[in-house]
């Protein structure tokens, strides 16, 4: 232990040393700091000074390179010295660590040399891993440890061996050692370039060698030799560096460990040798000193072995033999720092004084100061910031980076410091309507389209050539009076020039004598009477044509007339002003040419136009005249149609009045009858006669027209002609206001401005306005385009002087893409300006009235107007490309007046392929077939006519459906198969699973929609067979109506997932849960009193059939029943009257007194067994002793869903029960040879009945457990057999099991599986709001008080809001009210209050069950309101509780409405009522009651308790009705719902003021009776399909006069009475049997009843059975069913 | 039988399931089951199955591998509710819990032939961080009531899932009858080389 006190020692020596060192190096830096901080000014002075001289630069240089050597050199030191402390440099420095810098700290030195020397693929070591290995295998470890300390000896020995090369692994470690200390100094490149190589070599030939020697240890490894056996010990083989990559980490981290600490050790024996050869070596021994303590210290851990290793094995020798040693390569610190020095650079973190960073001679300028605005700056550190100022002085053009005021120049924080969006408050509540969020409809950028298509490629390849090349004023403000004249006659007379050439009336002219010719043509040709009907009909046509024609031509022709007579008047006019004002301004002059005609020709063309306009004219009106004529006939013929009528209608009236008045004369007639005229006022006017129009009138109208529009014949033709060849006046002539004027104009200039897309792309030069106003630029502009052209709009602006105005826009339409620049015309777009303009001179201005009159009449309001002609078109480019956007996106359409004439225009190129559309429009637009233009057009219209291409004439969206349509809809609706599928799709329930569809029509046969059909029929005819009783029927089909509409709704919500339905998670535990798990680890594993664990759940979808079987474990019973022996003197029972009291007081029976001694001890007493029957299946225990036997046995029914269907919807609607029936097998000796009784046994086997429970799969399924005691329905009377309780022992705790009566028996049923329950599916519902006529804020309560409840005790349950049958939440409280009970039940014990009650009780309970209220309650639970439950007779638990509830409270009690859980019924309703200070249960489906202390009482816990006023929640610890109280005032323990601070609102009933009941039908029930008899005679029968059943008569009538004794006793007590009766009557036999009661519904449910008491199984051959049927009927038809059934045994 | 006229068609189904590429996990297992329609009945072979555990390999193949063979024969009237495979990743955690690695499905290929499916895998996502976290310590994470979840449509819009991994099937086909049965399932391509083969 020497070595670890060396250890020990050495390391309290160098803390020691490290503190000193501390304070030292503290000092020391601080000077360093001031030697810089001096430095760096004395440099900056030098630099100042010295800057011109450039080799002088260079010694500064060298200068400072020496001094910071020096200062690296003294700071270095104290690096050295405290190598585990991070130099301040090395923190902040520019040149950082190669390595992870804090590596070399955490690890030591050693270590982090070895991770240098680390093959890159390897991970770095974990710091534990050492310590791990090593505590976990500590001699192995070490062992291996010792292998490879000796393998890389060897390997370097190899190596040295191998390859010549003088670099040993050692050396090259030692090169490298050093560096690896100094590296935080240390530049990275420098650091390659000065040692990386030569490391690097001896890495890789290490590796080299190590693998060259694994692989000859591998090539040779046959025998081992004894070279082999020995490098086996002394070499390590190098494990397989792939395959143990995590184990060859850690080894090799130890070889290496191990390598260098060897180094090390030689190391520190050469350092010292070096320490005296070199010569700034003070340091470097201590360091090495250093070095090794921190090694030591490193490994401390690990140390021991290390350091017990060395001297305890071979280890070392062999390292020595195998070592060559060498002196080390040392390269001298000092040299080292020196030549690091001159490379690197460390800025200082001192803040650089402001002078270094300004220009010379020059103070830094404050600019925020000087009161400019400076932004803000990034916020950087300090320290970093004088660091990167050290850093940028030292380049060259440092200043540049500094701004005036000495900083490192920066833009302003670009962050800004609020966010930009205001923070919204208040999300949940409603906005701000300012801040309300708008829909807005998506708008479409105007921008969006405007790119020319293809931009990509063709990016300024669109040119817009715009060509401004003039314009002409049409009026412009400086007009004078003979400018406005001249311009007038110019318009003249372009009008006269374009009209003339386009020559109308000429055309119209020979149009119209064309169609004359032709229509002379066809006349001639045929005649008039060969006239067919095509060719009348075309001779129509073409008249009409003729007259359009003429009218049009006459049109023109008048415009000719009056164009050339406004020109001649312009003319006239300007001629006079002219020679009013004795100038001239303008040089319009206006030459009338005359064209000389032959008189002669021209009057006789004349004559012949008006003779031929005459006779068409004539036609014309003969036309007109005939259709006038024959409508007035037409008018004529009604009108005098009308008079007959009248006339007729007018002599009855006489005659009537003659025989009135026979003896007045005519004239009184013929008054009555003008009187009667003038009553019927509406007579028809008579038609008038259309008169013809005189022929020379017509004539007449003609020459007039003629006359007025046409040259008269003989004149002249005259042709006017304008010339610009008149002299103007010259300036000095005019008089001064026209001179003003002209000076004006001389001022004046324009130009042009071109506005591509609303900018202004160029505009042309300035343009003086000449004296005539027109204004010639000629300026092309080429226009290369990005955006669509949407507008290009030219402005005129006139300048005077300086100033310039916008006179007028012009909007140029855009070119086609086909208009190229070169062949397109120049355009004429004239263009006004509304401005107003007035001149004191001659110029007539702009808006202002003048005239050319001298008077001032006629005046006239001139605009400025003008033309400007210019042209807009696409640019050719090279090689005739042109310059135009593609033409498919040409936005807009052609306006204007081309659609007429052009096709494609009018009814776009799609509809060209459209032949109707086509047709329609050439029939439209009249197109003349002549026209050779239209040829292609009419042929092509031929051809579409004629029928060769049929055009539907209706729009079908999928054309080609109709082929697709492999079957039509009829035949797809007759196919049985789809039917099925259809059906099946809609979850129809016959179809809901239906497997295997067939596959092919014919295999589908129709019987599989019987039934489904059949319901369908069924819907409304009530099937009365089936029932019985018609009222029933009607209930019965009621039910199932409701029962659909819930299924409806709950496939529905089946459809609706939630979360939880697919994806199970697990709840966040809370803390009481995390708490109860710790408990649970402290559990003992097998604990005494083992508890049923809960089993997982599966889901009900991944199960099939005989995966689920139902386990009933049948653990044991109490007080079956026990056989009486045949008794031989009957003993009479003394019926005693039963109170309450007894109820709860152990009541002995007087059976037990009577019969307890009859008793002898030994005989058996009972055998009893339990058969358990659930889907027809039935299992059975073994049989048991005594009237409390023992089974503790688990019988397993397999269990099958309806359809196979395990989904949880199915599985609640299963509506099967298990029956669990207590028998007592009966033996008896039939050995008919009493020689053969020691040998043979022959006995025959009876069972008999005792008793049954019924529990429905469903409770088994919802509650997934049922455990606990039943009371086992037994038979009132069982013939037979007694209750015999005090026999198993007369005192004890006898008592106690005795508190109530009847028999019970102990179970614990399950399904195995654990199926989840249809949970979900009722959540769902809860979910489905049910829409209700409460008040908002109580149904707000209800939920809340409900969650309340549910949050606290999540296990009660807590009722507020029901669902009524309309399907409406009501609140519950409306359904208590005191409701009396039918009279009769209340006469019938008049002097027994309790009696009644319990009859009351019984009435209730005789209202059958739902047959299937399973799949109600499991689904929602409907609460019909007592009338309608009555109405229905049928119910749950919770209508039988209310009426029950109600009737109790009718009756004076005090009741209230207990919500609860019970077995077997799950979650029900029960009744609480208090009576003589004591509460008691009602069970309102059995119509018992049960002491709130009663052990047997099914209801296991309350929730909580309802009545008319009031819901109270049960906030008591237990729930049990034993441990609690029921005292609702007290609010400790009950919650109420109304409190004081919500009262009850007053909630009105839901339930009738008053029930009325139906009477009693005493003849029905009698036939009722009959036909039960009857069916279940037939039933049993049937049953024993081998045996003949003989009924014994006496015995059944016996029976039948038992039962309404039974009922008046509600069955109790009278069983001996009776028994002894029919002992004496049937002495002879052996009788077993019971009477059943059930309460009416269905026959079913009867004969299920009396098959599961299996008396038919009787096969002894000479039984004989006795069935007796009694139906009790009470008010409004419930009816109480008694079946007596008996076996009788001859017994002798 | 008749086998002029068929009343059901046949599928056949031969396969396996290859391996998975779960890249972050190992040590999995996969579980599958057919899930089918109503028409449908499995005449023969395996409706589920459960497969060993099966670890990455070493080096540079990445995947698991459980080659677990699939052999079912359907027997069907409808093409209505064609199989699918549902398939359900296990493996060990973190902790070492079984955790659900991802679920998938796919319909099993309708032509006859050789088909290599490859299924993407998910799993139903925690429905908030805490749930995240406590089901990740808890080894508990959420999973699907029933792993022929996947294979339906309906209510899968209430589940969140992350995607991971694929598993890869490849399956025979084989079919008997579809075409008697007026189901033509070939593509044509295949059909004429089968006619070419038959010529």
């Amino acid at each position: 232990m020497a070595s670890s006190d060396l250890r020990e020692k050495m390391r309290k020596k160098r803390r020691a040393l490290q503190e000193t060192l501390g304070r030292v190096r503290e000092d020391a830096d601080t000077q360093v700091l001031v030697a810089t901080d001096w430095e760096m000014s004395k440099d900056g002075e030098r630099t100042a000074v010295q800057e011109p001289s450039g080799s002088e630069e260079q010694q500064v240089a060298t200068l400072k390179q020496t001094l910071k050597a020096q200062r690296m050199k003294r700071r270095k030191k104290l690096v050295e010295d405290t190598p585990a402390e991070t130099p301040p440099e090395a923190a902040t420095g520019a040149s950082e660590v190669e390595r992870g810098p804090r590596a070399g700290e955490s690890r030591t030195p050693v270590a982090a040399a070895s991770s240098s020397r680390r093959s890159p693929r390897d991970l770095p070591p974990l710091p534990a891993s050492s310590t791990l290995t090593l505590s976990e295998g500590p001699m192995k470890r070490r062992m291996v440890e010792k292998l490879k300390a000796a393998r890389s000896k060897a390997e370097s020995l190899l190596q040295q061996e191998a390859l010549a090369e003088p670099a040993s692994r050692l050396q090259g470690l030692r090169d490298r050692d050093p560096l690896t200390r100094f590296d935080t100094e240390a530049d990275l490149g420098v650091r390659r370039r000065d040692d990386g190589a030569a490391p690097l070599v001896g890495r890789v030939t290490f590796r080299e060698v190590a693998h060259r020697g694994w692989r000859r240890a591998e090539v040779d490894s046959g025998l081992p030799t004894a070279e082999e056996a020995y490098n086996f010990f002394t070499f390590n083989f190098d494990p397989e560096p792939l395959e143990e990559a995590a184990e060859q980490k850690k080894e090799r981290r130890f070889v290496e460990d191990r390598g260098v600490e060897e180094e090390e050790e030689e190391g520190g024996g050469g350092g010292e040798e070096e320490a005296q050869v070199e010569d700034g070596g003070e340091g470097e021994s201590g360091s090495e000193e250093e070095d090794k303590e921190e090694d030591a210290e490193g490994r401390s851990e690990g140390a021991p072995l290390v350091e017990d290793q060395q001297g305890e094995l071979f280890i070392d020798e062999t390292a020595q033999d195998f070592l060559e040693v060498k002196k080390a390569e040392y390269l001298g610190y000092h040299s080292r720092v020196q030549r690091e020095s001159e490379v690197l650079f460390t800025p200082s973190l001192r803040t650089v004084p402001t002078s270094c960073k300004v220009p010379e001679n020059m103070q830094p300028r404050y600019l925020e100061e000087e009161g400019l605005y400076v932004g803000e700056r990034p916020p950087v550190s300090l320290a970093n910031q004088n660091i990167l100022e050290n850093r940028i002085l030292q380049q060259d053009e440092a200043k540049k980076w500094f701004g005036d005021d000495g900083r490192v120049l920066a833009l302003t924080d670009p962050i800004k410091q609020s966010s930009t969006r205001p923070p919204l408050f208040n999300l949940e509540e409603d906005l701000d309507p300012a801040l309300q969020t708008v829909y807005r409809k998506a708008l479409k950028t105007r921008h969006a389209s405007r790119y020319v298509a293809g931009l990509g490629e063709t990016a300024g390849r669109c040119q817009l050539d715009v060509d401004v090349s003039g314009l002409i004023f049409s009026h412009h403000p400086l007009f004078s009076r003979e400018h406005v004249l001249g311009v007038r006659l110019v318009q003249l007379y372009d009008q006269h020039l374009n009209r003339q050439h386009r020559n109308i009336t000429g055309l119209l002219t020979d149009k119209l004598h064309g169609l004359r010719n032709a229509v002379r043509n066809i006349t001639d040709l045929h005649g008039d009477r060969g006239l067919n009907v095509v060719m009348r009909q075309r001779i129509a046509e073409y008249r009409l044509e003729v007259r359009n024609t003429r009218r049009l031509r006459d049109v023109e022709q008048e415009k000719d007339r009056t164009l050339l007579k406004s020109t001649l008047k312009v003319w006239k006019e300007m001629k006079a002003l002219r020679e009013f004002q004795r100038f001239t301004n303008t040089a319009y002059k206006l030459h009338l040419r005359k064209q000389e005609v032959n008189q002669s020709r021209d009057e006789q063309d004349f004559e012949e136009e008006i003779q031929m306009e005459l006779v068409e004219l004539q036609g014309e009106l003969e036309e007109e005249y005939q259709r006038k004529i024959s409508q007035y006939r037409q008018q004529l013929e009604e009108w005098k149609a009308w008079r007959k009528k009248q006339k007729v209608s007018s002599k009855k009236k006489k005659k009537k009045k003659k025989k009135k008045e026979p003896n007045e004369g005519d004239k009184d007639d013929e008054d009555e009858d003008e009187q009667e005229e003038k009553d019927l006022g509406s007579e028809p006017p008579k038609p008038e006669p259309p008169e013809r129009q005189e022929l020379s009138l017509l004539e007449q109208q003609v020459r007039e027209k003629a006359a007025r529009i046409r040259r008269k014949p003989g004149e002249p033709i005259l042709v006017p002609e304008v010339t610009l060849s008149g002299n103007i006046t010259p300036n000095e002539q005019c008089p001064r206001g026209e001179f003003a004027r002209r000076e004006d104009v001389a001022r004046r200039s324009l130009f042009v401005k071109v506005l591509y897309n609303d900018k202004e792309v160029s505009r042309t030069d300035r343009r003086p306005l000449g004296a005539d106003f027109r204004v010639h630029f000629g300026q092309i502009f080429n226009l290369k385009i990005a955006n669509w052209p949407e507008s290009v709009r030219l402005q005129v602006f006139e300048a005077s002087g300086s100033s310039s105005a916008l006179l007028a826009e012009v909007f140029v339409p855009l070119p086609e893409s086909t208009v190229l620049t070169g062949s397109a015309p120049p355009q004429e777009l004239e263009f006004s300006s509304s401005q107003r303009v007035t001149f004191n001179h001659e110029g007539v201005g702009s808006d202002v009235p003048f005239s050319f009159e001298a008077d001032g009449s006629n005046k006239l309001t001139l605009l400025t107007s003008g033309k400007l002609s210019c042209c807009v078109s696409w640019a050719v480019g090279e090689n005739d490309i042109p310059l135009a956007p593609p033409t498919s996106q040409t936005p807009g359409g052609i306006h204007g007046a081309l659609r007429q004439t052009d096709a494609i225009a009018c009814i776009g190129a799609s509809g060209l392929s459209d032949m109707k559309r086509l047709s329609k429009w050439a029939a439209e637009s009249r197109l003349d077939p002549n026209d050779p233009s239209n040829v292609v057009l009419m042929q092509l219209l031929t051809v579409a006519s004629s029928g060769e291409v049929q055009v539907p004439d209706y729009f079908r969206l999928e054309q080609l459906q109709e082929e697709f349509n492999f079957v039509t809809d009829e035949e797809l609706q007759k196919s049985r198969r789809f039917r099925l599928l259809t059906l099946r799709s809609q979850e129809v329930v016959e179809f809901r699973n239906y497997k295997n569809v067939p596959a092919v029509e014919r295999e589908v046969s129709e019987k599989v929609f019987q039934d489904y059909e059949k319901r369908l029929r069924d819907g409304e005819v009530v099937d009365t067979k089936e029932h019985l009783d018609p009222h029933r029927a009607v209930v019965a089909k009621y039910l199932k109506k409701i029962r659909e509409s819930v299924m409806n709704r709950f496939l529905i919500a089946k459809h609706h997932f939630l979360l939880s339905d697919l994806v199970q998670e697990d709840e966040v535990p809370s803390i009481g849960v995390l708490g109860l798990n710790i408990f649970k680890l402290a559990e003992p594993k097998r604990p005494l009193k083992p508890r049923r664990k809960e089993r997982k759940k599966v889901t009900a979808q991944n199960l099939a059939d005989g995966n689920i079987k139902l386990l009933v474990n049948i653990i044991r019973a109490y007080d079956i029943p026990v056989r009486k022996p045949h008794p031989s003197k009957p003993a009479v029972a003394s019926k005693s009257a039963r109170s309450f009291t007894e109820a709860f007081v152990a009541a002995q029976s007087s059976q037990s007194a009577l019969h307890g001694n009859d008793w002898p001890l030994n005989q058996v007493q009972v055998r009893p067994f339990v058969e358990v029957t659930f889907q027809r299946s039935v299992r059975q225990t073994t049989t048991a002793d005594g009237p409390n036997p023992c089974w503790n046995e688990e019988l397993e029914l397999p269990f099958s869903a309806p359809n196979g269907d395990y989904s949880t919807s199915s599985l609640q609607s299963v509506k099967d029960e298990v029956f669990i029936n207590i028998f007592d097998e009966m033996t008896f000796d039939i050995t008919e040879d009493d020689r053969e009784r020691g040998s043979t046994v022959h006995t025959r086997i009876e069972k008999h009945w005792l008793g049954s429970v019924k529990i429905p799969f469903s409770t088994i399924y919802l509650q997934s457990r049922i455990d606990g005691t039943f009371k086992v329905q037994s038979p009132p009377v069982l013939l037979g057999y007694s209750k015999e309780r005090s026999l198993a022992g007369e005192g004890g705790y006898d008592s106690v099991l005795s508190l109530s009566e009847g028999s019970f028996v102990t179970l614990f049923i399950t399904i195995q599986p654990q199926l989840i329950p249809g949970e979900s599916v009722r959540e769902k519902m809860k979910e489905m709001k049910f829409d209700s006529q409460e008040d908002e804020r109580l149904l707000h309560a209800a939920e809340a008080f409900q969650r309340d409840a549910a949050l606290r005790f999540p296990g009660r349950p807590c009722l507020t809001t029901v669902i009524d049958i309309s399907g409406k939440a009501v609140f519950i409280t409306r359904y208590v009210r005191p409701l009396s009970p039918p009279q009769e039940l209340l006469d019938a014990f008049p002097n027994s209050p309790q009696e009644a009650t319990e009859l009351v009780a019984r009435y209730v309970s005789l209202i059958p069950s739902l047959p299937d209220s399973v799949s109600f309650t499991s689904i929602c639970d409907l609460w019909s309101t007592s009338d309608q439950f009555l109405a229905l007779l049928a119910g749950d638990e919770e209508e039988h509780a209310v009426l029950l509830c109600c009737y109790f409270l009718a009756m004076g009690k005090k009741a209230w409405l207990i919500i609860g859980t019970a077995i077997p019924e799950g979650p029900t309703a029960y009744v609480l009522t208090y009576e003589q200070g004591r509460y008691l249960i009602w069970d309102p489906g059995r119509g018992q009651y049960y002491g709130q202390y009663d052990t047997f009482c099914p209801l296991q816990s309350v929730g909580c308790l309802i009545n008319a006023d009031n819901v109270w929640f049960n906030t008591q610890v237990y729930d049990a009705p034993m441990r609690m109280g029921f005292d609702v005032s007290r609010s400790k323990l009950w919650k109420p719902f109304f409190s004081r601070a919500f009262p009850n609102p007053g909630l009105s009933s839901v339930q009738p003021e008053e029930l009325v009941y139906r009477r009693v039908d005493k003849v029905a029930a009698a036939e009722l009776q009959d036909r039960i008899e009857k069916v279940l005679k037939e039933k049993i029968m049937e049953w024993r399909p081998r045996h003949p059943t003989r009924w014994n008569r006496y015995c059944t009538s016996t029976l039948r006069h038992f039962l309404p004794k039974l009922e008046q006793s509600r069955g109790r007590d009278v069983g001996d009475e009776h028994r002894l009766e029919l002992q004496s009557m049937l002495g002879d036999y052996r009788i077993s049997g019971f009477p059943l009661n059930v309460p009416f519904s269905e026959l079913q449910p009867i004969v299920e009843a009396v098959y599961s008491t299996g008396v038919h199984n009787v096969e002894v051959s000479n039984v004989e059975f006795a069935l007796a049927v009694y139906v009790h009927p009470y008010a409004s038809n419930v009816l109480s069913v008694w079946v007596y059934l008996a076996s009788l045994v001859r017994t002798r | 039988m008749a086998t002029n006229n068929p009343s059901v068609f046949l599928v056949m189904i031969n396969g396996q399931i290859e391996g998975a590429n779960f890249p972050e996990y190992d040590d999995l297992y996969c579980k599958y089951c057919f899930v089918y329609g109503n028409d449908w009945a499995p005449t023969s072979g395996l409706e589920e199955g459960i497969s060993q555990i099966a670890c990455r390999g070493q080096g540079t193949q990445p995947a698991l591998v459980w080659n677990f063979p699939l052999e079912i024969t359907f027997k069907s009237t409808n093409p209505f509710g064609w199989p699918q495979i549902a398939v359900s990743v296990y493996g060990p955690d973190t902790f070492g819990n079984d955790v659900v690695r991802g679920y998938g499905a796919v319909h099993v290929p309708l032509t006859p032939g050789k088909h290599v499916r490859t299924v993407p895998m998910f799993v139903p996502e925690s429905t908030s961080r805490l749930q995240k976290f406590t089901s990740w310590l808890m080894g508990r994470r959420p999973e699907f009531t029933d792993p022929k979840v996947v294979a339906q449509g309906e209510g899968r819009e209430v589940t969140r899932v992350r995607s991971q991994g694929t598993v890869t099937i490849s399956f025979n086909i084989v079919t008997k009858d579809m075409k008697k049965l007026g189901y033509d399932a070939t593509p044509s391509e295949a059909l004429s080389a089968y006619t070419h083969l038959q010529g």
